[in-house]
């Protein structure tokens, strides 16, 4: 075999400076005998580390090197001679040293002559280029290779994070609810959700998890499926934080935790109630201006026992909340300013609501952080307003109590310890079948009589059912409100209703003999029963709003009614 | 938890058998004037409405019941009731329903006041 066919199947050798901070070898096949195929197929491979003199020295040579005549102290050099090898050719591209040819003793045991190394040198010059350039395309092909798989790895990740976002918002009578979700990378740590509860009650979340990307993904991941998990059962938004809390605490990788704003709304009522997990302050828009929702607590994760200090508030007709993620506040000019709260506030302060102002919001931040901006951080955003359509509906129904119509007295507001049940309901038909299960359970715990739970059952259903014909006129936009209480040894259950069919007016007693000769019509049944069920029903009016207190003394007494 | 409305006709002779079952609300409307026609269809001179499987009736119901009440009046039927809770059996007597609906426990002994056809 002759030298350059040698040369040919030794080329692909192994080994070049890698692109890493830490240099590696150098590795070229080594021919045992340059002579024989079978011996220069089990050649070893042996690499010259960086730190081994001979590898300065063969990236400084101009040639080839004759081992016999180096004198160098180099493990490198002992191990090669070891093999046999008596020539060493450096190839060198660009002043970098990517490989090297080895030769062991010529056939005829003479030396290599100048001719020969004059030639290997040639080649090598030749060929270090081309082997290069081949290094680098299949190098450029792996990394190709490597991130097209992370790209895809990606893509999928992000997709399981979509399916823990909200896929719709909810639709909430009377309330219009825009959000916005703003990874900074492919996937991101922030969250929103929205929660159905019992009461028809909703849940809004809004999260953020230390750090961005993947590992944030995955815990943003676990903390809204433990929330979506335990806030149907826990009542209040404190202890659904301090379970989660709990729950999170043995998961929590080191140096990372969660922020967390859970808000329960009602919204019938506007009554909102939340607790805070060390997360941005929700704004609030109102008929005195801008303000926060205050509220403290420990970001998830961090301690073990935490509680959550719980507040309530009331979003009137036209106010609005909007839910932040520190995305928006704490994103940079590029001269380094912070967009900071008194900015968001000021944008709280326009008129806009629901989807306009999250627009608003955005463009703004947009202006502010500059074309050129690498989004720093997740960003997340949900406005939540309470429309004044259903007010207006229910204003434009009477300005006030007609001449002749009952007093304006609305019943006295029941003490907290007082309430057994507080209920809403959509004012859509069929619903009083609810009121009178959930009043049945409220009031379960008294131990009433079976006899006098029916009747009350049947007064609920009643009077549930008034209020959604004639108070809400069978729109389920359109509220109804359920109160249970025990008020000094009396069980008392009010339903109020938004009176759009105007007050309950002396209805004319049912006789059943006129019905049945077709004088009166064969409905008319509902207030003569609710008045024989209970002990007493009496009907407040204020403004158009109008509520029926059942009263059932709790003492014993058998109601028996004379007809 | 409320329970749709359905009706069963028995043609038992001389006097059918109106099996209810569910909830007799609203939504009993015409499922239970329905009953009624096809049971009357034969003339019979009383019609037994059976409720021992209705789990609630409401005022709306009631104003059905007042309704047949008055068909059957007008034909010279007369109807009767079993399987009624006490519960309804007071709204029964409340609304004086059961002055012209006789409430039976156990209709194959109280057998109907008359027979035959009308």
């Amino acid at each position: 075999m002759t030298l350059i066919g040698t040369l040919r199947q030794r080329v692909p050798f192994r080994g070049r400076r890698s692109t890493g901070t830490e240099p590696t070898g150098v590795t070229a096949l080594a021919p045992g005998d340059a002579g024989t195929t079978a011996a220069t197929s089990a050649a070893p491979a042996i690499e010259i580390p960086p730190s081994d003199p001979l590898f300065g020295f063969l990236q400084a040579a101009t040639g080839v090197v004759e081992l016999d005549r180096l004198e160098l102290d180099s493990p490198a050099v002992r191990e090669l001679r070891d093999a046999g090898i008596r020539i060493v050719v450096p190839l060198v591209a660009q002043g970098e040293l990517i490989g090297a040819l080895y030769l062991g003793p010529r056939l005829s045991d003479q030396d290599y002559s100048s001719d020969d190394r004059k030639l290997l040198s040639t080649l090598a010059a030749q060929a270090a280029p081309a082997i290069r350039v081949a290094q680098l395309v299949r190098e450029q092909a792996a990394e190709i290779q490597a991130r097209e798989r992370l790209e895809q790895e990606m893509r999928v990740a992000t997709m399981i994070q979509q399916q823990f976002l909200p896929h719709e918002l909810p639709e909430l009578p009377g309330w219009q609810v825009a959000a916005h979700y703003a990874p900074a990378r492919a996937v991101g740590g922030d969250f929103y959700d929205f929660i159905a509860l019992p009461g028809d009650r909703i849940g809004v979340v809004v999260g953020d998890v230390t750090g961005k990307g993947v590992p944030a993904a995955l815990l943003m991941a676990r903390t809204q499926s433990v929330l979506r998990s335990e806030a149907p059962h826990l009542a209040s938004p404190g202890a659904v934080l301090a379970r989660a809390n709990e729950i999170l605490l043995p998961e929590m990788p080191a140096r990372m935790f969660v922020t967390c704003l859970y808000l329960v709304i009602e919204p019938a009522t506007g009554r909102v109630t939340y607790a805070n997990a060390g997360h941005n302050l929700p704004v609030v828009r109102g008929p005195d201006g801008v303000a926060e929702l205050r509220a403290t607590g420990m970001p998830l994760g961090l301690l073990p026992g935490r509680t959550y200090d719980e507040k309530e508030a009331t979003l009137g007709p036209g106010q609005t909340v909007l839910l932040y993620s520190d995305g928006i506040d704490e994103a940079h000019a590029p001269d380094g300013e912070m967009f900071g709260l008194p900015r968001v506030r000021a944008l709280m302060a326009s008129e806009a609501t629901g989807s306009e102002l999250v627009d608003h919001v955005l463009e703004s931040l947009h202006a502010f952080v500059g074309r050129d901006w690498d989004q720093e951080d997740d960003i997340t955003l949900v406005a939540l307003d309470r429309t004044g359509a259903l007010e207006a509906a229910i204003a434009a129904r009477a300005d006030g109590p007609a001449e002749g119509s009952p007093a304006v007295i609305a019943p006295p507001p029941l003490r907290a310890d007082e309430v057994l049940l507080r209920l809403t309901l959509p004012g859509a038909d069929g619903n009083e079948r609810i009121a009178m299960d959930r009043v049945a359970d409220a009031v379960s715990p008294l131990g009433i009589d079976p006899t006098r739970l029916e009747r009350l059952k049947t007064a609920v259903s009643e009077a549930a059912m008034n209020a959604i014909e004639y108070g809400s006129r069978s729109d389920p936009a359109v509220p109804v409100e359920i109160e249970v209480a025990v008020v000094a040894g009396d069980l008392v259950v009010r339903i109020t209703d938004r009176g759009l069919s105007g007050p309950l007016e002396g209805t004319e007693e049912p006789d059943l003999d006129a019905k049945l000769a077709g004088s009166q019509k064969p409905r008319g049944w509902g207030l003569f029963l609710i008045r024989h069920m209970v002990d007493a029903m009496d009907v407040a009016t204020a403004g158009p709003v109008q509520t029926v207190t059942l009263t059932v003394h709790l003492g014993g007494g058998e109601h028996v009614e004379a007809v | 938890m409320s329970r749709p409305f359905s009706a069963d006709v028995v043609a038992t002779a001389p006097e059918p058998r109106i099996a209810l079952h569910g909830d007799i609300t609203a939504d009993a409307d015409p499922g239970l004037p329905d009953a009624y026609a096809a049971a009357t269809s034969g003339g019979p001179r009383s019609v037994l409405l059976d409720f021992a499987d209705v789990g609630f009736m409401n005022s709306t119901g009631i104003a059905l019941v007042v309704e047949l009440l008055a068909d059957a009046m007008q034909h010279g039927r007369s109807l009767r009731a079993t399987g009624l809770s006490q519960h309804y059996r007071e709204i029964f007597e409340i609304t004086r329903l059961a002055e012209h609906i006789t409430v039976v426990a156990d209709p194959a002994t109280e057998t109907a006041a008359a027979g035959g056809t009308a």
